[in-house]
């Protein structure tokens, strides 16, 4: 018990090793961790209304985006591998999944397979275009590396717009996969235990346990020697190799396994927004995951999933916003619309945070934490 | 042949546009090592700026072009004082990934500002190279069966002199040599004297006035000023990597080379290699540039980095 108060009072105090590198730091952590599960789980019971469909909607949006930041998190924060072409995997593991779990209807693809084996698949796949992408990262460095992975974006759109028979092609399109694991559809208004639940909260709850199962096993992955080789590669990859980390078999792992989480996020993505335009997996997509790094916090899993969740509620957020001034919102839309709002605070924020606080939304959390350990003494 | 000659024709004017706008990212990286993703931006504020003064406000065209550029090259001193500065010495990669964000941000305003509609910019004054037919946008020359607009031309000769410049500005002009040695090491310049942070200004004002030119050049093509001009500076991308990121010299042979291949690939892939899809030829720069890469990991003349352990 007086060792559980000790850890209470000195979060940051850690007396072993398997302390040190836990997933949780300590039992507080873990207690908040398991509280938010609990709490967004019911969040989706609570939001039954209707009107509340918008936000689950965006909550989902949010846990995808979480999936999608965690993989590029892995690559250019922990591993060191700036790519600016996650977009193209997660357009790939998108289309991926439509053509795994889609019905085929004329000339498009479509295998009409179940959930179980879309999601994976769709990682997989992913993943073995950025396992095939890596060995670029080898002879490449830095900037290189990121003009490389831009280009990537462009020659990604194109295939998508090409490929008529996988993507429906430009302003058609095509049906996304079904969401439906062992016969039963979560896109339909269902029966959970008996509670009548709207799709909107069953694509919630599944959405959510997928990230929840992913964020657990990336803390996990950097915490192992695969975590700490990337590490080792990011901070300076010649000292790496002389140490013993093999530059080749690191860099391919991260860029697949960054691509598998791209893959699956967007493979959900696709099915959660029905409808997709080939030119959607475009550099901005790439800059609104790495903002999402940026802001969040690069390095931090916690940070991923903070800016995630921050870059898809800002639209509603500033909405929100908008109506609350005492301005009417029409005269507002007129000059400018909240949509280009959004996208102006977007820039504005990458620069802020990059400038101001490179830590993130992370590092803000962490000196706030400081702050409150130490209270009333500043140190 | 006639159709070779052609294909060249438009290669080259490609090629001017991409040339100017290598030379800006080459500039601004060599002297401050940020590479700019703020070209777009600077671009199209540059391109809008002609067309509003040239045209919604009648100024002529020479006028509204030279104010327009003088506009750009502010802006980005402007940008590289209020956002860039802070970020000296921080990793190139955060610099790099603030520019984004500095080019999303002015791209919104520019973007509304342009709105749905395509403008167009003005005319030079008839008789102003001495060539006859201008207005430059509907009268062509034909050079023994090949057709030359005369805004090509103009292009590729004000190219070829706005280089020769930079190659006297930095090779004889004080400000020159002092943008060298900023390019060669930032601390050292400081501590012989040079004023650094000019140094900087410098290079984004060159940056800026080299986006806006080929802002001008895109937008006097028949299709105008619209917000999607602004991709000729994603394009120049890869000539500024196959060249090499610190190259002056290889941003224009890289700007050729990519220019080229893009006209070419644009009159013969429909009719040889017809399954790569329509409009490969827009993506054909990033394979040109993934080709190069692979060979030469730090682009035609690039510096290769010696890294210590």
């Amino acid at each position: 018990m007086r060792r559980w108060f000790h850890r209470l009072g000195r979060p940051g105090l850690h007396t072993s090793y398997a302390e040190d590198s836990g997933i949780f730091a300590n039992n507080v952590q873990r207690s908040i961790a398991f509280a938010a599960v609990v709490g967004f789980i019911l969040l989706a019971f609570l939001l039954d209304e209707p009107d509340d469909r918008v936000w689950l909607l965006l909550l989902s949006t949010a846990f995808v985006y979480s999936i999608g930041s965690i993989g590029l998190n892995l690559v250019t924060g922990y591993a060191g591998q700036v790519s600016l072409g996650h977009a193209f995997f997660f357009g790939v593991g998108a289309y991926a999944a439509a053509a795994l779990g889609g019905s085929a209807d004329g000339e498009i693809i479509g295998l009409g397979l179940d959930m179980w084996i879309w999601i994976p698949g769709a990682g997989l796949i992913a993943a073995l275009a950025g396992a095939l992408v890596a060995p670029i990262a080898l002879r490449l460095k830095g900037l290189y590396l990121a003009l490389v992975t831009i280009g990537l974006v462009f020659l990604g759109e194109h295939i998508f717009r090409s490929w008529t028979e996988l993507t429906g092609g430009q302003g058609k399109g095509r049906e996304p996969a079904q969401m439906s694991l062992f016969g039963y559809r979560f896109d339909l208004d269902g029966n959970l235990a008996g509670i009548a639940v709207s799709k909107e909260q069953q694509v919630y709850l599944v959405t959510f346990v997928l990230m929840v199962v992913l964020t657990l096993l990336a803390k996990n992955l950097v915490r192992s020697r695969v975590g700490r080789a990337f590490a080792a590669v990011r901070d300076r990859d010649i000292a790496a190799e002389i140490m013993g980390v093999n530059l080749t078999r690191y860099k391919v792992v991260a860029f697949a396994i960054s691509s598998f989480y791209a893959g699956v996020a967007g493979a959900i993505f696709y099915s959660i927004t029905g409808f997709v335009e080939p030119n959607a997996f475009n550099l901005l997509l790439s800059v609104t995951f790495i903002a999402m790094v940026v802001i969040g916090g690069a390095s931090s899993i916690a940070g991923s999933l903070m800016g995630a969740f921050f870059i898809a509620l800002l639209p509603k957020f500033i909405e929100l916003v908008l109506d609350w001034l005492p301005v009417d919102p029409t005269t507002v839309t007129q000059a400018i619309t909240t949509n280009q709002i959004e996208r102006i605070l977007f820039g504005v924020l990458i620069m802020v945070f990059l400038i101001l606080e490179p830590l993130g939304l992370y590092g803000i959390w962490i000196r706030v934490r400081n702050y409150w350990k130490a209270f009333p003494f500043s140190y | 042949m006639t159709r070779f000659l052609q294909a060249t024709a438009e290669g080259l004017s490609l090629a001017s546009i991409y040339a100017l706008l290598a030379l800006g990212f080459v500039i601004i990286y060599k002297a401050t090592q940020v590479l700019s993703f703020a070209q777009p931006a600077l671009l199209l504020f540059g391109a809008y700026m002609a067309s509003y003064l040239s045209v919604t406000l009648a100024w002529g065209f020479w006028w509204g072009v030279l104010v327009a550029i003088v506009l750009a090259g502010t802006l980005g001193a402007l940008s590289e004082r209020v956002a860039l500065r802070p970020m000296v010495g921080k990793p190139v990669f955060a610099a790099a990934i603030l520019t984004i964000g500095l080019d999303i941000a002015i791209r919104v305003v520019v973007n509304d500002l342009i709105g749905p509609d395509v403008r167009a910019i003005g005319d030079p004054p008839e008789g102003a190279f001495g060539a006859p037919g201008l207005p430059w946008g509907n009268t062509a020359l034909n050079w023994g069966g090949v057709i030359i607009q005369p805004r090509v031309v103009a292009m590729v000769i004000t190219t070829v002199v706005i280089v020769a410049l930079l190659f006297v500005f930095f090779n004889k002009s004080r400000m020159g040599l002092a943008m060298r040695a900023t390019a060669l090491d930032q601390e050292v310049a400081q501590a012989q004297g040079i004023n650094v942070g000019a140094v900087f200004s410098m290079a984004w004002i060159l940056g800026g006035v080299t986006a806006a030119i080929a802002g001008v050049f895109g937008a006097t093509a028949f299709s105008g000023l619209t917000q999607a001009n602004s991709v000729a500076a994603l394009k120049a991308l890869p000539a500024v990597v196959v060249g090499g990121l610190d190259s002056i010299k290889g941003a224009v042979y890289g700007a050729l080379l990519i220019g080229l291949t893009e006209a070419w690939t644009a009159t013969y892939q429909a009719q040889y290699l017809p399954w790569l899809g329509p409009n490969f030829s827009q993506v054909m720069p990033y394979v040109v540039m993934l080709a190069v890469l692979l060979v030469r990991p730090y682009g035609l003349f690039g510096t290769p980095e010696v890294e210590r352990v």
